[in-house]
């Protein structure tokens, strides 16, 4: 029963100390970046720590679903599937028995533009590990037993969601915001799509996206540089340079339409979309800061204390500035009692348009800055794992190793004035909205209300 | 960065300290120090099955409730507090405990210290606040249990797997009785649990325990201790004499499922070694793809997409043992339910080979390494088992118990256990009709 942390809006400040003390705190670990670079060029992102004895290591080929060809639909989906498989001289479950016997745990996905593979070991048992890591990357055998089973596994998965609301409503909405470029595409197939995949099609997939040019790497743990870039050349060494990847249009999400979708539910589920701000566009950070300030991942967010706390209307209410390599959006979406359903809605045009035409207060913006500075260590520098993800999530959205310190510098940078700017641009645009939910009774008071 | 100052060995971990304040307030301290942050947890030793009759979901509501404020700290000053040095905030409730979290870098620790020691008796509930924060967990209910078929299925199963213990009794809570809870069920379950003698306090992080040792004698040491609590006895199980079915058919199922559970003793009531036997059983029969249903069922027959099993050890009261399955294709569910079955009977008669049993416990306790890695999986193992009833001792030494168990273990829990004339079964299924 997690809770979503309250907020009141009164922006006090704190008066007095919260704590007087007399304890010196010892000075804080610090994660340091390593750059290294294979003898044969294969580059990646090191943290270097022996205080746990595994290693972490992810890597990210450019090129995920939006690669799929038509009418192959969730091919990238399958790919991923099947790499702890059968790979070179070893059959499915001879792979399984070794990478167990090897202490290893093996992971792959696939999104709309990556394809990203993980493994964690004990740092004792490193070579074997990469040893099968490196077969899994170079030689996967794409066996017709292992794909007729996960091929089998996804389809389940697709007719167990069919009838879900929560899956028609998904596919209506990108239907609805993406037309017919490929991100309005399912990412799992369908049953037909997944059916026609042949051993030929992922081999095709493999050679085209598993090269070096589109490659980034991460790794963290008990493992120093030598023998890192020593394992960058045993795993990636004998790939192609160049990947062969289709080229995906950029787009923007069509605006400006009114979607009921009718569903017996207990909730009606209201889902908007407004126009969002590329990374590298330079008013990014003031509306990545807007985003927080209205509806983002902190308390401090002004849905969540209209909507939430001061009505009770819903558990949880969130917006998200959504940056795909090829698309940006604000997302928000929240659920609440279907009678209840045209009132919230309401709630939220109302907060929304005041953060349109005021922007934030000072107070606010000092407040969510120290937030989003303070809670990046939290949220990307948790686990090994977690820092592995970070160091190749940095270098797939273009930024260099010193982003960690930058990062500050820009959002202290940020005014009033650019939140105020960015957000009338992007909330002065009639959004596209859905509500999924059941037909509307005529109106009775609350029953739960005293 | 650390390089090895405090080198540990792989498997008993990081250097615990663990002590006790005079008020009863029982400290763990879990250095790591490899990033700049704390994890601080508050576990109480109060959940979902301590509740009064006919006030289902109180604990849960509380837990909501407690971040109204106090008269130091009115509402939203502390999670304004924590948003402010970028920290996060937040609480949960299960059958057993109750826990309050907050994850910040080190120099916020103090202050994270001190508000939770000052809600830890100082709540101030208004009368106002109740109305609009039971309408939240209403929400929170029709969200997570009333939209979710599995969910209710999962309830419906819970309620008839025990027939007298109150694990049958949702968490969150029965939807009519949620909507009775009012202000003074709130406080008095408070007044009654909330005090640092039934409470754990776990750090994990970039701190050391002379530190903390230091700051809890500032701030939690001040909380006046709370009257005794009696032997925490709950309604007990009688014995299991039929099996039982429950259905749940909703048009939004796709493909059938079943689970099938039964009602066994954990790491605090079983008898010596039979806990660890029964998660290894776990890992032997549903534990993943080295185990036998997947090997068997879905790998060599095809004839489910997924069969696994469940067993939670954790619990305080003796809690469940689950086997599930969904079936592939064309074959039906009662395909996969009867090879899910023979599976069982098979180990129950033949038992299980060293060597899969080997494999088994390595698995496990890498599972046990692994786990370090993320500071909050940490505080989160050791909050649990202490707040519980176990011991860090019983914590440090778990790899070597697991390590112990032989074969005969296994198959002899296995049929002392699951009877499959004494369990119970749950079955999510389409409506025959399709979308409504």
């Amino acid at each position: 029963m997690n809770f979503m942390p309250s907020l009141r809006r009164h922006l006090v400040l704190l008066a007095t100390p919260l704590l007087m003390l007399l304890v010196v705190l010892p000075a804080h670990a610090e994660v340091e970046f390593q750059k290294v670079t294979s003898p044969s060029g294969v580059e990646a992102w090191l943290v270097e720590d022996y205080s746990v004895p595994i290693i972490a290591i992810r890597f990210a080929f450019e090129g995920g679903s939006a690669q799929d060809p038509a009418g192959k639909e969730g091919l990238a989906n399958l790919i991923t599937a099947l790499f702890d498989e059968g790979a070179g001289d070893l059959d499915s479950e001879a792979f399984q028995i070794k990478l167990d016997d090897a202490g290893a745990e093996m992971g792959f996905g696939a999104d709309r533009e990556t394809i990203y593979g993980s493994m964690r070991m004990l740092a004792d048992q490193r070579e074997e590990a990469f040893g099968l890591l490196k077969l899994a990357i170079e030689q996967p055998r794409f066996d017709q037993n292992p794909i007729d089973r996960m091929r089998a596994q996804l389809v389940s998965g697709i007719v167990a969601s069919a009838q879900n609301p929560a899956t028609t409503a998904q596919r209506l909405w990108n239907e609805a915001l993406f037309g017919t470029h490929p991100y309005a595409r399912s990412t799992d197939g369908t049953v037909e799509t997944l059916n026609s995949i042949t051993a030929d099609d992922l081999r095709a997939f493999h050679t085209a996206v598993f090269a070096r040019e589109n490659l980034h790497v991460g790794i963290v743990g008990a493992i120093d540089a030598e023998t890192a870039a020593a394992v960058l050349d045993q795993l990636f060494g004998a790939l192609p340079e160049k990947p062969t990847l289709t080229p995906v249009p950029d787009t923007a999400p069509l605006l400006g339409q009114d979607l009921h979708v009718e569903y017996a539910l207990p909730q009606t589920n209201i889902y908007m979309a407004y126009p969002g701000v590329s990374r590298s566009e330079p008013d990014f950070f003031a509306a990545y800061l807007m985003n927080e300030i209205l509806g983002g991942g902190s308390v401090l967010s002004r849905l969540t204390d209209e909507v939430r706390e001061k009505r009770g209307l819903t558990y949880n209410i969130s917006t998200s500035l959504i940056n795909q390599r090829h698309s940006n959006s604000l997302m928000l979406g929240t659920a609440t009692r279907a009678d209840r359903a045209e009132e919230t809605l309401g709630v939220i045009e109302d907060v929304i348009a005041k953060m349109a035409a005021e922007g934030p207060t000072e107070a606010e913006l000092a407040s969510v800055k120290k937030y989003v500075i303070g809670s990046y260590a939290l949220n990307e520098l948790s686990s090994s794992s977690a820092i592995a993800s970070t160091l190749v999530g940095l270098q797939l959205r273009g930024l260099g190793i010193d982003y960690l310190s930058e990062r500050t510098d820009l959002i202290n940078a940020v005014t009033v004035d650019d939140v105020k700017a960015v957000a009338a641009k992007l909330l002065e645009t009639k959004p596209t909205i859905m509500l999924l939910g059941p037909k509307v009774e005529p109106a009775a008071a609350p029953a739960t209300t005293p | 960065m650390s390089t090895g100052a405090w080198a540990q060995d792989a498997e008993t971990g990081p250097d615990i300290a663990n002590f006790t304040l005079e008020n009863g307030l029982e400290v763990v301290v879990i250095p790591d120090h490899r990033a700049p942050i704390v994890t601080h947890m508050v576990w109480y030793k109060v959940g979902s099955a301590d509740e009064p009759p006919g006030k289902s979901g109180i604990a849960h509501f509380l837990e909501h409730l407690m971040f109204k404020g106090t008269e130091r700290h009115p509402a939203g000053e502390m999670e304004r507090a924590i948003a402010e040095i970028g920290g996060e905030g937040n609480a949960f409730t299960t059958n057993d405990v109750t826990a309050y979290f907050q994850t910040v870098s080190p120099d916020a620790l103090p202050a994270m210290m001190d508000f939770e020691a000052d809600r830890m008796r100082g709540l101030v509930l208004s009368e106002e606040v109740i109305g609009a924060e039971r309408d939240v967990v209403l929400e929170e209910r029709r969200m997570r249990v009333e939209g979710s078929p599995q969910a209710l299925l999962t309830e419906e199963t819970s309620a008839t797997l025990y027939q007298n213990h109150p694990y049958r009794i949702p968490t969150i809570g029965w939807m009519h009785e949620i909507e009775q809870l009012n202000r003074t069920d709130a406080l008095d379950f408070y007044h009654r649990y909330y005090a640092p003698n039934n409470a754990v306090l776990v750090i994990a992080g970039d701190v050391d325990a002379d530190t903390v040792r230091a700051l809890a004698e500032t701030t939690y040491a001040k909380v006046p201790r709370g009257p005794d609590l009696p032997a925490r006895i709950r309604p007990s199980e009688p014995e299991h004499n039929t099996s039982r079915t429950v259905t749940l058919k909703d048009p939004r199922v796709g493909i059938p499922s079943f689970a099938t559970g039964w009602v066994v003793p954990n790491y605090r009531t079983a008898e010596p070694g039979e806990a660890e036997a029964l998660d290894l059983l776990a890992e032997i029969l549903g534990g993943g793809t080295r185990s036998r249903f997947y090997q068997q069922i879905v790998v060599k027959d095809g004839i489910a997409t997924a069969a696994g099993a469940n067993y939670d050890g954790g619990a305080y009261d003796p809690s469940s043992f689950t086997l599930y399955g969904l079936p592939q294709g064309d074959h039906t569910l009662a395909d996969v339910e009867a090879e899910v079955s023979a599976q069982l009977e098979l180990l129950i008669k033949d038992g299980v080979t060293t060597a899969e049993l080997e494999s088994a416990k390595m698995r496990f306790v890498r599972s046990l390494i692994f786990a370090r890695d993320r500071q909050s999986s940490m505080a989160n193992i050791y909050g649990s088992r202490l707040a519980n009833g176990s011991t860090i001792a019983d914590i440090t030494e778990w790899p070597d118990r697991i390590r112990a168990v032989t074969p005969e273990q296994v198959q002899a829990v296995a049929a002392k256990y699951l009877n499959p004339a004494l369990s119970v079964t749950g079955y999510l299924l389409p409506s025959e009709n399709g979308a409504k």
